[in-house]
This record gives C-alpha cells, structure tokens and sequence, in this order.
C-alpha cells in the first residue's frame, strides 16, 4: 500500500519519458492520471487510519523491515502514524492539483513534468520511511528534481536559486548523515531502524546527544526554515515555476517540522528539555522577522514567502512548548493549514501573473470590479492566511497559543501574538492595494478572470480550509494517539 | 638440483600471461593488417579484457611462487576493476583512433592492454620488489599514452611531465622501500610486518629512519595517486592527454596507486597505525594529505573552464575521500575503500567518456560549450548528469553509498576507541566539501539544460561509446540500488588484508 505511493510516481516518470516529446496533451493527463493514484490511495490511507488505526499510536500500514543491505544493516521499512498521514493527504493532493497548475508550461513539457512525478515520489517517501537510511535517499532524491524545476522553468534569477537552495538543503543534509552515522555506531546491535532508536537515543552521552540533537536540528531547521536558515526559501520561492512554489510551500517546508517531530523530539528529549526555549525564541523570531518583511514586500510572490517564513516560526514555537499535547497538535495543524493556504496562495498568484505578466503590488490597483471571481477567492485565502476565525489558519493558531502560553515563557508568547496583528496588516494592505482603490483601464483592460481548470485546481483546497476551520475535530482525532505517544517519548 | 618451472602456479598467472600475448597480438595484428582495419583493432583489444575477465573468474584464487604472487579477494577484486577501467577506456577511444591517430591503432591500445596487465600483477604482488615492478609496467606505457598526439604541444607536454614526475616519483618511492627492507631484513610483506612489529619495541633507536621511510613512500605513492602536496601534474597531464588516456590515468592507474598503498600501509606497516606509534603514526600523516586533497581538489574545481581539468580536480578530491577509508582501519575500511572505487570507476570512465564522445565531435573541452545540450542529445546530457551526481555523491546513485561507507569507516573507528577522534575532524571535512563540490558538478548540469537555445552540436554515438556509456549508467544505478553482492565482495577484500597484526 505504502510502496505505490512513491512507486507509482516513479513508474509514471518512467512512462511519461516514453511518450514522444511533442504529444504535449499525451504527457500532461499522463502525468495527472497517474499522480490520482497515490492521491486517491493517500486519501483512503486517511478515510482507514481515522476509523480503524486512530485509537492506537502504533504505525499502521507496515511494510518491512525487509533487508534491503544487510551487510550495512540497511532495511526497507515503511509505515505511518498520526503525523505522517496528514502530511501524505497533503502531498497527494497538492501534488495533483499542482500538475493541474501545471498546464501552462509550455517550454520542454516532458522534462518537466517527469521531474515533477520524481519529486512526488521522494516527497511521498520522506513521509513513509521509518529506516534512516531509506529516509535520507528520499530526503536527497527530491533535491535533483527540485533543482531541475527551479533552474529550468524559474524566472529570472533561476539558476542562482536552483544553485543556492541546492547547495543550502545539501549543506543541511550532511549535519543529519553524521548523526545518524553516530546513532547507528552507538546502537548496539547496529541499527538504522528509527523505531528501534527511538529507544536508544536517550541512552547515549549527553555531549553525543548533543550533538545528534543539534545536527539533526540544523538539517531540518533549513528545510523548514527556522530563522536565521530561511535566506534560500524567498529566492527559491520567488523564482520557481507556480506549481513548484506551490509544492515547496506546501510540503517541503514540512519535512523540516515532521522530521523534527519524527526523529529529532521523541528520540533526544533531554537535550530537548534544554535547548527548547531556545528553539521557541527562534520560531518567535521568525513569526516577527517573517511578518515584517512581509510588510516591506512589493512583489506579491515575495510576500506570500516571506509569510510562509512567519507562519513556519508559529510551528517552531509550538514545537518549544513540547510537554503540550495541544501545542504539538496545533502545529500539525498548522502545518496542513499553511500548506493548504499558502499552497493556494501561490496559485492565485501564478494565475495572476500568468495573465499580467507582473507581480508587483503598486502596478495593481481596483482589480475586484474587472475580476470579481478571482478577487473573491484570493480574499478567502488572505482572510485564512491572517487567522480569521472560521478556517484553519485560525484553530491552528489559537491551539498553538493556548498551547505555549501553559509551557512557556508567557512574555514569549505574548510577544508572538503580535504576529497575528503583523499578518493582518501586510494581508489587508495586500487586498486593498491590489483589489480595491482606483482601476487602471488602460492598463489592466483585458484582464480575464480565473477560467475553470483553475478554480478546480483551488477548489479542493478552499474546501479543505473551511472545512476545517468549522469542523477541526476529525483532524484533531486522528491525531490524538499519536501525538499522546510523542509527548510521553518527549518526557522521557 | 633440476630446474622446475612450477605449473600450477602458472595457471595461477593466467589471465595477466594471457593478455600479455593479447598485447602483443594487438601490435602484429595491425602491422599485419597494414593497419588498414579501421576498429577490428580496437574491438580486438576489448575482447582480450573480456576473456581475460573469464579466465581470472576460472582460476579463482590461490597462493603461488612461494608467497610472491597472491589471487585473494584483494587482488581479484582489483582485477575486476582495472579490466573494466581498460574495457570503457578502450570503448571511448574510437573517435580518436579514427580520427586522430589513425598509424598508430595497434600500439594504442596494446599499450594500453600492457599497463592493465601491470596493473593486475600490482595487485597480486604481495612483495616489495614485484609491486615496484608492477607500478613501473603500469606507468610507463602510460608516460606513452599520454603524450600520443606527437603533433600536439599539449599533449607532448603533459607525456613528458607525466614521465618526469613519474620517474622522480618512482625513484622517491624506491628509496623509501629500501628503508623498509633494510629494517624489516624483508621484502615480503608478511614477514615485513612481523619484523615490524618486533621492532616496535625499540621505536627511540630507528625512529627517525622509519618516518624517513614513512614519508618517502607517501610521496612516492602520493604522487601516483595524484595527493597534494603531490597533485600539481594531474590536470595539465589530463589536459593534454588523449581524453580516454586521461580517464585511464583517473581511474586505472589511481586505483593501482591505492592497491599499492595498502599493501604497504594497512598491511606492511600495520603496527604503525594510531597514535602510540607516534612519530611513526602514518595514519594521521596520510589523514592530512587526505584533507589536503579534498579541500584543494574541491575548492580549485570550482574556478575551472576546462572540463577535463575539472575532472583532474575532482578525481583529485575523490581519491582525498577514498584515503578517509584507508585510514580507517576497521572491517569498514578497506571494504569501502574497494566498494569507493568500484563506484568511482563506473562514474568517473563515464564521465570521461560523455567528455571523450563530446570532444570527437566538437573538439572542445570548455565547459561554456556543453551549453543547451539536453535539447539536442539528451542521452549524452542525462548520462554525463547522472554521473556527476553519482560523483558528488546524491542518492540512490554509487556514488552515494561510496561516500556513506568511507564516512560510516571512520565514524565506526572513532565511535570505538577515543584516540581516534581526529576522524571525526576528517569526516567533517569530507561532508563540507562533498557539498562545495556539488558546486561546479552542477554547474555542468546548469550548462546542459538551463540553456534555453539549442546546442549548435547534435552528437551520435558509435556502438562502443554507446556500450560505455549504458554500461556506466546501469552501473551507477545498479551498484547504488542493489550494492550487495558488491558489498559482500568489498568485504573479503577487507579479510583478505587480514588486519590483525599476525
């Protein structure tokens, strides 16, 4: 079951290099076709796990431990919990609908879209490893494509953004293959099962602890980013095709969180005990820091970047106030919240910039008269992008909150709500400066609205916000366990 | 007494006799010919390295002429690897031998058919004398090879620096093994080390002698593997050689170099490994030298135009990893160091084979002229791609699972025994500038497909240069997906080094 998540991608990689390149239509339903498999078998993962499996903390689904090389102790292990499901409903479904957002490349459309099925194969993977080895292949495959995607269907400054997010996750990743060199040396008998070093991480030295704790934390404080590790994420952001800004947002950005909550939290949780403060302050950091420059920002693209930076922080801060259940389920909450809106943010983006040729601020202006569609939706995702009540982006929020404010340090957290008033501004002068105000005919003239592949595409995703926003419960429940489980290990 | 020529041990020797008389028979065969048969010669030279590959799979291994000639795991795990080397190296030079040296086929590729037979006598040698005599068969037809556009400055050039270097080299690293036999009072490597270890016992007297010898021999070897301090020569020879020659040196005679280390090292010189033997401790010596070469190989890289320089660099840096396993003297070390070379073998002849194919058709080696060059010959650009990721070590490729065991052998060693912290230190570089060179290893792939004009050069293959580049290609991906039987081999390399003092 697990397998055809990354397998089917990558056999339909395989099939869409097989179509001759100038079948545009051929390879771009291929492509689509195929990513509904692991979507569809994502979401019946989800629909199974909420009935059958939410009870218990146990992972569900296990396929393994199988040796793949024995003679490095090497297995091929897969299974999900109550934090890798979420993440494999995420990256089913907004790896489709990107491909959706996809069809107006036009410039070497096999490449791209073969690339793409890679990528969702090293993404889906990443949530379904439970060996290190096999987690670290998946981790490093999707950098390949993901530079490919960037460098030869970005904007201006595409290669030094490939290059640069290339070289920064790469940088990070070679902190995360020494300490799990270090956890397998130590363990005894050898292992790179993550189960099996659940248990024996907090049995090494404290100073190794250390630092396995802070190597893993550097590889995947860049993947999230944590501030002062965020620089590569607006150049990448920016410069990226929509559809890739799309999937960096909306699940890459959150290996850097599951892998922490996976592998770094529960398996060093006195060094946690230590350094959380810390990490909280930087994830406040990062709510102010991200919301500011935000602010500053003239080119739409760039804005909804930077308040990824800013909403990514509110995760890091709950994952500080670690001895919460709530705090850690609002995180997960937040994650699937800011990868749904800012997934559909950037869509609404592309779609503008596929018609305007231009994302700067300024050069709008009264657009809601001439695209009143367009301007509906986007103002549905600004208001879940700055936490109205009602979607997701506000109980993930509030839980956070309540969350941190039990754990700790209460200036911290009083400090951080201010992110919230910060996002409100930088959004609402957003809306008013491109949708309100005086409409430049001579200019914007003959602007269409958003055509129907499109709403499909950003339907689902507005569904998912709202519904969840009105109705967290199920999210909440199929969590439950597991996060129960996780704050147990993490109080060790 | 009657003389007795020893049979079995013969048979013993049958693979590396046998090519020999191939070599010979690939000179006759196109003077016979009038040296009219444009590729029958070449095609003749990669089917010798195919039967001599069966006929080492039959013989198997074995012990002969006393203790002087050994087929263990080592030796015929090596012997795979200098045969495939020769094999895509061979396979890449039918542009040049049609183009360039058409009067000189025969001698091209016997000569190169001599230096894999010194390679492979190298490797089986377990005696000082006769791995001087097998590094000597290995370099010189290649100081030849390497300067055989007699018409090309560059190419004279960089035969005649290779030949100066490589007789400087050859003579430092005799003197540095007369050392050795004059203290030890042995030339064969068992004895020697048992002498050795005897010797430790008094390190104060004969100290400084030791280190003498010590660093002679890395020098010597250093130079053949191309190590800085002792690297300046790789890229200009590199540069000027006939590419395949280049790709020879880079992985054939590189690996000879290191069989030929670890003889002396890991296994003669044994007791002098960790930090009680110091002064005499060549495992930080050799550690430096590696960190030398990773930093320099790596960092220079970067500032290349010229691919095959690049290349130099990285292969420079490469055998900087590779030294990492060496010194970790583990059951991981030198079972890395084997699997480490594999890989490398399959990815680096690759990659100067996409080079080699490139140049026959374009004439140039700047890296500016690969631009747009997905478009027009995407098999070529995602070969050379998949290769380079291979050599800077992205997962699933070889390359990866190379870089992971080297770095896994030193972390073992240093998780084990405190003393040898300072492996952490050498990991560390190694990961730091693993990611440096993923710099300028991408920076070929941004040229190739970042491009968004075509390439002016649509490239075809010949059937050979076809093989070489799938078999490079499925090699990588093979080796990197399925490395267990691979592994499991690599990892009698390392019991055959039998470790243990005695």
């Amino acid at each position: 079951m697990l397998s055809s998540l990354v397998f089917v991608p990558l056999a339909g990689m395989i099939l869409v290099m097989l179509i001759p390149k100038d079948k545009i239509q051929a390879i771009r339903w291929t492509s689509v076709i195929v990513s509904l498999v692991p979507m569809l078998v994502s979401f019946w993962i989800t629909w199974d796990y909420f009935f059958n499996h939410s009870g218990t903390s146990a992972m569900a689904y296990v396929e393994g431990p199988y040796s793949w090389i024995p003679s490095l102790n090497i297995q091929y292990y897969l299974g999900v919990d109550g934090i890798s499901v979420p993440m494999l409903f995420l990256t089913g479904l907004l790896s489709t609908v990107s491909l959706l957002a996809s069809f107006n490349i036009t410039n070497r459309v096999k490449e791209y879209f073969a690339f793409f099925l890679l990528l969702e194969a090293g993404m889906m993977g990443v949530f379904v490893a439970l060996d290190f080895f096999l987690f670290y292949v998946f981790w490093e495959i999707m950098l390949v494509p993901m530079y490919f995607l960037i460098g030869v269907w970005g904007g201006p400054r595409k290669e030094y953004a490939a290059i640069k997010f290339f070289l920064y996750t790469l940088f990070g990743s070679i902190f995360m293959l020494v300490s799990i060199l270090i956890l397998y040396f130590t363990s005894e008998p050898h292992t790179l099962n993550m189960m099996a070093l659940l248990d024996h991480g907090p049995t090494m030295g404290h100073t190794l602890q250390m630092i396995c704790f802070i190597f893993f934390f550097i590889a995947f404080a860049i993947k999230v980013p944590v501030w002062p590790f965020h620089t590569w994420l607006p150049d990448a952001h920016v410069e990226a095709p929509t559809a890739v800004s799309v999937i960096l947002a909306g699940v890459l950005l959150k290996m850097g969180t599951y892998a922490m909550l996976r592998i770094n939290w529960p398996m060093f949780p006195q060094v946690l005990r230590e350094l959380s403060f810390w990490i909280a302050l930087l994830g406040v950091i990062a709510i102010i820091y991200g919301a500011l420059v935000s602010m500053a920002q003239k080119d739409l693209k760039k804005l909804v970047a930077y308040s990824s930076v800013s909403h990514m922080g509110y995760c890091m801060m709950a994952l500080g106030a670690f001895t919460s259940v709530g705090a850690i389920a609002g995180c997960m909450f937040q994650m699937v919240s800011h990868g749904l809106i800012t997934g559909a943010l950037f869509l609404l983006v592309g779609v503008i910039y596929d018609r305007a040729h231009t994302r700067e601020i300024a050069a709008f202006g009264g657009l809601g008269a001439k695209i009143p569609v367009y301007t509906g939706i986007m103002v549905l995702f600004s208001m879940a992008a700055l936490g109205l009540p009602g979607m997701s982006g506000f109980v993930a929020e509030f839980m956070i909150f309540v969350g941190a404010f039990s754990g700790l340090n209460k200036i911290m957290v009083g400090i951080s709500v201010l992110g919230v008033v910060l996002g409100a501004t930088y959004m609402l002068r957003m809306v008013q400066r491109v949708f309100l105000g005086e409409f430049n005919m001579a200019k914007w003239g003959g602007l269409t609205d958003i055509n129907a592949r499109e709403i499909i595409a950003v339907a689902p995703l507005a569904v998912l916000t709202i519904a969840i926003g009105v109705y967290p419960k199920p999210l909440a429940d199929l969590m439950q366990a597991t996060l129960e489980h996780l704050v147990n290990l993490m109080a060790r | 007494m009657e003389f007795k020529l020893p049979e079995n041990d013969l048979t013993l020797m049958l693979p590396e006799i046998f090519l020999f008389i191939w070599a010979l028979w690939v000179f006759t065969f196109d003077l016979l010919t009038r040296r009219k048969k444009e590729s029958a010669v070449g095609y003749m030279a990669m089917a010798g390295l195919l039967i001599t590959g069966g006929i080492l799979a039959v013989t198997g291994g074995g012990c002969g002429f006393g203790t002087m000639f050994f087929n263990d795991a080592t030796a015929i795990f090596f012997k795979m690897i200098f045969l495939g080397a020769a094999f895509m190296a061979i396979g890449s030079s039918f542009g040049i031998t049609k183009q360039k040296i058409v009067n000189h086929r025969g001698e091209f590729f016997g000569l190169m058919l001599l230096s894999t037979v010194g390679m492979m006598f190298l490797s089986s040698s377990n005696e000082l004398l006769s791995l001087y005599i097998g590094l000597e068969l290995t370099t010189i037809p290649l100081f030849i090879l390497a300067a055989f556009f007699k018409d090309d400055k560059l190419s004279v050039e960089a035969g005649i620096k290779y030949f100066v270097i490589g007789a400087f080299s050859s003579a430092l690293l005799l003197y540095g093994l007369s050392f050795l036999y004059g203290l030890s009072g042995s030339t064969e490597l068992v004895q020697l080390k048992i002498n050795m270890a005897v010797i430790n016992l008094h390190l104060e007297q004969i100290g400084l002698i030791l280190v003498l010898a010590i660093v002679l021999v890395v020098a010597g070897i250093g130079f053949k593997l191309a190590l800085p301090p002792f690297h300046q020569w790789a890229p200009d020879v590199y540069e000027g050689s006939p590419t395949p020659v280049a790709a020879f040196l880079s992985v054939g005679s590189k690996a000879a170099g290191l069989v030929a280390f670890a003889k002396i090292f890991v296994n003669g010189l044994f007791v002098f490994y960790g930090p009680e033997a110091a002064p005499a401790d060549w495992g930080k010596l050799v550690g430096f030298v590696a960190v030398l070469a990773m930093v320099i190989g790596n960092v220079v890289a970067i500032r290349q135009s010229n691919i095959k320089r690049m290349l130099a660099y990285s292969s420079i840096a490469q055998a900087g990893y590779i030294m990492i396993g060496m010194v970790s003297m583990n059951e991981h070390g030198m079972a890395s160091v084997a699997y480490y070379i594999f890989a490398y073998m399959f990815a680096n002849m690759g990659a100067f084979a996409a080079v080699a194919i490139f140049e026959d058709k374009t004439g140039s080696c700047q890296i500016e002229s690969y631009r747009g060059l997905s478009r027009t010959s995407p098999l070529l650009a995602i070969s050379l791609a998949l290769f380079l990721l291979s050599l800077a070590g992205i997962p699933p490729l070889a390359g990866f699972l190379a870089k992971y065991k080297v770095f896994a052998a030193a972390i073992a060693m240093a998780t084990q025994n405190p003393s040898y912290n300072w492996l952490y230190w050498l990991v560390g570089v190694g990961l730091l500038t693993a990611v440096f060179s993923l710099f300028y290893y991408a920076n070929v792939i941004k040229q190739m497909f970042f491009w968004s004009e075509d390439s002016p050069y649509r490239i075809r293959f010949s059937p050979p240069a076809l093989a070489v580049i799938l078999i490079g290609v499925v090699g990588i991906l093979l080796f990197g997906i399925v490395p267990e039987p691979i592994l499991k081999f690599a990892a009698e390399v390392y019991a055959s080094f039998g470790i243990v003092p005695f």
